[in-house]
C-alpha cells in the first residue's frame, strides 16, 4: 500500500476546475515531484493534502487513514509536514524558537505540570531541544540559532522553514518549490539535504519544483500537471521527453523541432 | 510617611489599571486586535460578582461565587469571539476596533438595565477596612489588591512562557497559516484567549469593586489602562503591569503636589512623552518579542 494516495480528486472554484480527476500515489521512501506550468494546480494539490481545501469528489488517504476526515490542525499529527512557496515563519521569533514550535505535536505533558515546570516537563523540553539541535546540525544553522527571522536573508529563511518541518519528525514532507529564489550554491545544498532526508531520516518527500535540474537529480518519480489534470507520470527522463509535457511548456512548435524541456 | 501612603494607594490603583492593561495585551498578543471594551469587561465582571454575592441579589457566599464568576466571564469571552468577532475575522483592524467600542456601549447599557445606574458596593472579603501604623493609614484592600495582582501576573507569565497552549497562542498571533500546519487549532485558541481576557477582567473588576463604589461607567478607566498598556509597550505582559503601576502612582502624587486638575492629565502627558521618546513603549515588544 502506498503512503499517500489521491484517488480521482476534483476541486472546483466556481466554474474553474483547479484539479481535475487527479489520481496519484506516493510510495514510502520515494522522492516524488509535481511539475507543470504556472497555474497547473501543483500548490493546490498541496493545499488539498493539508486540508486547506476540500475536494468536490475523490478521496485522499495517508497510510490508510482518510485525510479528508481531519481538520487542518490534525494533519500534522498524521506525520505530514510542509513548507510554503512564500515562506511562513514566525517572524518575531528566533530560529531556535521557530524550530521548537515544530515540536508542538510532540508535547505531551499537561498544563499544570508545565506551569509548575516539573521534572517531567524539563525532561521533555530537553528532548525537544535535542531533536532541534540535530536538525540545526544537519542544516548547518548553528550561526543563526538565536537570530530573529525578521533579520535573516531569504535563503536562510528557506532553510529554517525546512528545518521546522523536519523538527516535527514527519513521515511525509511536502516541499513547495524548495529551490525557488535560491542561488546556484544554495540549490546545490538543498539537493544534498533532500538526499539526506530521504536516505538517513527515511522521510518520504513530495515536492513541487520548477528547477528541472534539481528534479532530475533527486526525484525517483515525476508527475506533470497541466490545467489541473495529469499529463504524464514516470521517471524524470521519461516525463521530460514526453511530447505532451513539451507541448504544455513550450507550445506545439517545439514538438515538431524535437525540443526537450530544459 | 505621607509619601509611603500615597505610594501604596497609587500602586493599588495601578494594579487595577495593570490588570485591565493585561487584558488589552492578551487580546493583542493572540489576535493582533485591540479590544476597547476591556474596561467594560472589567465593570461587567465586577457587576456579575456583585449580582451573585450581594445579599440584595443572589446572596451566594463569596468564595463559592468566585469560580462561578470566572466560568461566566470566560464563557462570555469565548462566545463573544465565536459569535461577534468571528464575523469580522479577516477584516481590517478598524472593523475590530469599532466592534469592540460598540460592545462597550452594549455592556454599559445592559448592566445599567439589570443592576441600575446608582453606585453600589460589593460585599468583598478584601474590603477589610484600614490599619494604622503610627501616622500611616493603610487600606488593607489596597495591600490585598497588590498581592492578588502580583500572583495573577506571575501565573499569566508562566502560562505564556511555559505551557503548550500559551506558546500556541503566541504562535497563532504571529502567523496563523504556519500555526495551523504546526498542529495548532487557531480558531479555538483565539476563543480561549478571549475567555482568558474575560477571566482577567473579572479579577480586575473584583479588585476594583473591593476598593470603592461601583457603577456602570466604571469601565471608563479602561482608557487610562489603555494608556498604561501603550506606556508598557503593548504586547509585553510585565510591561502592561508596569505601565499600570506608573499611571497609578503618578495620579496621587500629581494631585498632592501639583496644582488642581493636573492629576487628571498627568498619565496622558506621560503617554505622549513615551510615544515621543520611546515609541515602542518602555518594554518594546517589536524589538524584543519573545516566544
Amino acid at each position: 500500500m502506498s503512503l499517500l494516495e489521491l484517488d480521482s480528486v476534483t476541486l472546483k472554484f466556481g466554474g474553474l476546475t483547479a484539479v481535475n480527476n487527479l489520481s496519484m500515489s506516493v510510495e514510502e521512501g520515494q522522492v516524488f515531484a509535481l511539475v507543470g506550468p504556472n497555474g497547473a494546480g501543483k500548490s493546490t494539490v498541496f493545499n488539498l493534502i493539508s486540508r486547506f481545501y476540500t475536494p468536490v469528489t475523490g478521496s485522499i488517504t495517508f497510510d490508510g487513514k482518510d485525510v479528508l476526515k481531519m481538520a487542518p490542525h490534525e494533519v500534522p499529527n498524521l506525520g505530514i509536514a510542509r513548507t510554503f512557496q512564500n515562506i511562513e515563519l514566525f517572524h518575531q521569533a528566533t530560529v531556535l524558537q521557530n524550530l521548537l514550535v515544530g515540536r508542538h505535536r510532540h508535547r505531551k505533558t499537561n498544563m499544570i505540570a508545565q506551569m509548575l515546570h516539573l521534572p517531567s516537563v524539563r525532561a521533555e523540553e530537553r528532548e525537544h531541544r535535542h531533536a532541534v539541535e540535530e536538525v540545526i546540525d544537519l542544516l548547518d544553522l548553528q550561526p543563526y540559532r538565536n537570530s530573529r527571522i525578521a533579520g535573516l536573508p531569504y535563503g536562510v529563511r528557506k532553510v529554517v522553514e525546512l528545518g521546522r518541518a523536519l523538527a516535527s519528525k514527519p513521515r511525509l514532507l511536502l516541499l513547495d518549490e524548495p529551490a525557488s529564489g535560491l542561488s546556484v550554491e544554495e540549490t546545490q545544498n538543498m539537493r544534498w539535504w533532500i538526499d539526506d532526508i530521504r536516505r538517513h531520516m527515511g522521510i518520504t518527500v513530495l515536492m513541487v519544483e520548477h528547477d528541472m535540474g534539481l528534479v532530475g537529480k533527486v526525484c525517483d518519480r515525476v508527475l506533470a500537471l497541466a490545467d489541473g489534470a495529469k499529463l504524464a507520470e514516470g521517471t524524470p527522463a521519461e516525463v521530460q521527453s514526453h511530447p505532451k509535457v513539451i507541448e504544455a511548456y513550450l507550445g506545439t512548435n517545439a514538438v515538431s523541432k524535437g525540443g526537450k524541456v530544459a | 510617611m505621607e509619601v509611603l501612603q500615597l505610594l501604596i494607594s497609587g500602586l493599588a490603583n495601578g494594579c487595577v489599571y495593570g490588570l485591565i492593561a493585561l487584558g488589552f495585551v492578551l487580546i493583542y498578543k493572540a489576535t493582533e486586535a485591540v479590544n476597547f471594551a476591556q474596561g467594560d469587561f472589567m465593570m461587567l465582571g465586577a457587576f456579575v460578582t456583585l449580582g451573585l454575592v450581594n445579599p440584595e441579589y443572589a446572596g451566594i457566599p463569596f468564595w463559592l461565587a468566585l469560580p462561578l464568576v470566572f466560568v461566566i466571564m470566560g464563557v462570555l469571552g469565548y462566545l463573544l469571539d465565536i459569535v461577534v468577532l468571528r464575523a469580522v475575522f479577516g477584516q481590517s483592524q478598524v472593523a475590530v476596533i469599532i466592534v469592540t467600542i460598540a460592545l462597550g456601549f452594549v455592556i454599559r447599557f445592559a448592566v445599567g438595565e439589570i443592576w441600575g445606574h446608582e453606585p453600589q458596593s460589593l460585599r468583598s472579603p478584601l474590603a477589610l477596612g484600614d490599619v494604622r501604623i503610627g501616622e500611616l493609614v493603610l487600606g488593607l484592600a489596597d495591600i490585598a489588591v497588590i498581592i492578588v495582582t502580583l500572583i495573577m501576573t506571575f501565573l499569566l507569565w508562566q502560562f505564556f512562557q511555559r505551557t503548550k497552549m500559551g506558546l500556541a497562542m503566541q504562535a497563532a498571533s504571529q502567523n496563523q497559516m504556519a500555526a495551523y500546519y504546526m498542529g495548532i487549532p487557531v480558531k479555538r485558541i483565539q476563543g480561549m484567549v478571549w475567555a482568558l481576557a474575560g477571566i482577567v477582567a473579572a479579577v480586575a473588576g473584583i479588585l476594583y469593586a473591593s476598593k470603592g463604589a461601583l457603577d456602570p461607567t466604571a469601565g471608563f478607566i479602561g482608557i487610562k489602562a489603555f494608556a498604561a498598556a501603550v506606556i508598557g509597550g503593548f504586547g509585553s505582559l510585565p510591561g502592561a503591569l508596569l505601565g499600570g503601576l506608573i499611571v497609578g502612582v503618578i495620579e496621587p502624587f500629581a494631585s498632592r503636589y501639583l496644582p488642581p486638575g493636573w492629576s487628571q492629565i498627568a498619565p496622558y502627558a506621560l503617554l505622549i512623552a513615551v510615544l515621543l521618546f520611546r515609541p515602542h513603549g518602555l518594554f518594546a515588544q517589536v524589538r524584543a518579542k519573545k516566544v
